[in-house]
């Protein structure tokens, strides 16, 4: 089939469009696309991925109205809605004021992880680092109770006692 | 330093050699890191932008990498060098085409390089040949500890390194390693392997991305968590189980070629050997595709002993025979001709832009010359 614009190249995309219910279609070539700015898409980008996987998991603020996709990080002024579109964050204290909704994706790009473990920056106080060696070893407890490895998870429980005293 | 002084030649990570190198052709590490006290990228103005491109290029520019470093303005660089950038992966295509200011630090020999104002503030990444990745790691968290003496990251006691985009987030790292697959292909065992790589939740794509995997039978394989598990785990899983299971397979897909299937692997060996010797027009995809074979062919020889009629026709051809291995054809020739025939390097070495037509024209003329070449007797 040849494109319906340049009538030149073969026509390898084929748009349908329905407006005031009656249906017409187009085929024309890609560089014809190219020039009219229609976009292919060859794979799902990562920004429609995450903002779907937002999508099917809403957060309580999500359910009670669309409002809250509009509130705004007063450090950078980035919104829910932004991240939606273009799925990178505005600022690094974006992981804090959002987190209730950004939790979620975290957790499911990340196989069910919500804590860092791996290297941290040389000038992190001693505090801190205990601090990180606790969350982790609380997760490392979660998943040995939801794995029914309750031998683990008393071992961990000890650890956590001793750590906190 | 300038890119024409790098464009005739491969650089070290494609040199095919290292451990592994018959099926493991290199093995990639990239750090994501933000400088604490800024807005990720995209709330960034371009003053902020070229405030952080200072700031980064300095620091990288003032280090003791282990060799020659040079900074390009990436930005301002021209569109053939910035392809020619991507080809050889020192830049991602993003980074590349990407908005406002931006640049890349890199060494000479090429194994380290740093983009900065990518998607984050800075993408470190180091690069070697075959499988080398706790290499990688060690050269990359060295470099990373350096910057972190100079400049704060930000970083959050929960979350780790904090990344712009939430799946770079923890550890921030990307590991990487590109694998040779052809005997899978040609077996129709591929989708087995896209399998278990998804069932161990890593992401596989082309030798340049999405869609690019099927011309060279070359992919990458990346992991995809990089939170709650620590950058020495994730290196282990990949040495100790990905990387061996998927040699073992490949090398078993070997071997059913040799004992079952030689005609299937004779066919494909002497028709890209026609093809590449006589050919006068050649896309670069049919150019990756045909030396995807004489690669294969080369290695079967080199690791398994594989003797087939055409393996052996191949080493003649080369004038080298079997028995004598004075001048036989390379995987470094082989890899010589996959990157300098690809497009911005084909013109970036003939010193202007050329039509696709002109390319192809030029890229068959390199091929058959270095084939043909290689069929004169050499003094050894």
């Amino acid at each position: 089939m040849q494109c319906q614009i340049c009538n030149n190249n073969n026509a390898t995309i084929h748009l349908t469009e329905i407006s005031d219910g009656v249906r017409s279609e187009m085929h024309i070539c890609e560089n014809c696309a190219a020039e009219q700015d229609i976009a292919v898409k060859s794979h799902i980008p990562i920004n429609e991925l995450l903002s779907g996987l937002l999508a099917v998991q809403p957060s309580d603020e999500e359910i009670s109205g669309t409002a809250d996709q509009q509130i705004a990080c007063p450090n950078c002024g980035f919104t829910l809605a932004q991240f939606r579109k273009q799925g990178v964050l505005g600022c690094p204290y974006d992981y804090e004021f959002f987190e209730k909704s950004l939790t979620p994706l975290i957790e499911k790009a990340h196989d069910g992880k919500t804590t860092h473990c791996g290297k941290l920056p040389s000038k992190t106080p001693k505090n801190t680092r205990n601090e990180i060696e606790l969350m982790n070893i609380r997760q490392r407890l979660e998943e040995a109770v939801r794995a029914e490895d309750y031998e683990m998870a008393a071992e961990l429980r000890d650890k956590i006692k001793q750590m906190e005293k | 330093m300038k890119l024409t002084d790098i464009s005739n030649d491969i650089n070290e990570w494609f040199s095919g050699s290292g451990p592994q190198a018959d099926i493991v052709v290199s093995s990639r590490i990239r750090l994501a890191r933000n400088i604490a006290g800024y807005k990720f990228l995209s709330h960034c103005s371009n003053t902020e932008k070229a405030e952080i491109l200072e700031k980064l290029k300095n620091v990288l520019m003032s280090l003791e990498l282990g060799d020659k470093a040079s900074y390009i303005c990436v930005d301002k660089a021209p569109t053939l060098s910035r392809h020619f950038l991507v080809e050889r992966h020192l830049i991602s295509r993003h980074h590349a085409f990407g908005k406002g200011p931006r640049g890349v630090v890199m060494v000479q020999r090429e194994f380290f390089t740093a983009m900065i104002n990518e998607e984050d503030h800075l993408r470190l990444q180091v690069l070697k040949a075959g499988c080398q990745l706790s290499q990688c790691a060690e050269q990359i968290n060295k470099i990373d500890d350096m910057i972190e003496e100079k400049v704060d990251f930000a970083f959050s006691p929960r979350y780790g390194y904090l990344t712009a985009c939430p799946t770079n987030l923890g550890t921030g790292i990307r590991i990487s390693v590109m694998l040779h697959l052809p005997a899978l292909k040609m077996t129709g065992q591929i989708e087995k392997f896209f399998n278990a790589a998804r069932a161990m939740s890593l992401a596989v794509r082309g030798l340049f991305g999405e869609g690019t995997e099927a011309s060279s039978d070359l992919y990458q394989i990346s992991n995809q968590v990089t939170l709650g598990i620590a950058e020495s785990d994730i290196i282990a899983k990949f040495e100790n189980t990905i990387i061996t299971e998927i040699i073992e397979y490949e090398n078993a897909a070997r071997k059913q070629l040799l004992s079952r299937q030689s005609n299937i692997l004779d066919d494909k060996i002497s028709r890209a050997m026609a093809l590449l010797q006589n050919a006068h027009l050649i896309s670069s995809q049919e150019a990756l595709f045909l030396l995807s074979h004489l690669r294969l062919g080369i290695n079967m020889h080199k690791y398994m002993g594989a003797s087939t009629p055409a393996i052996e026709k191949l080493y003649t051809l080369c004038g080298s025979g079997l028995s004598d291995k004075a001048t036989p054809l390379s995987i470094a020739t082989i890899n010589r001709l996959f990157m300098l025939t690809l497009p911005a390097h084909l013109q970036m070495n003939y010193g202007k832009t050329l039509d696709p037509t002109h390319r192809d024209a030029l890229r068959a003329q390199i091929i058959r010359s270095a084939l043909n070449q290689d069929t004169q007797p050499k003094n050894s």
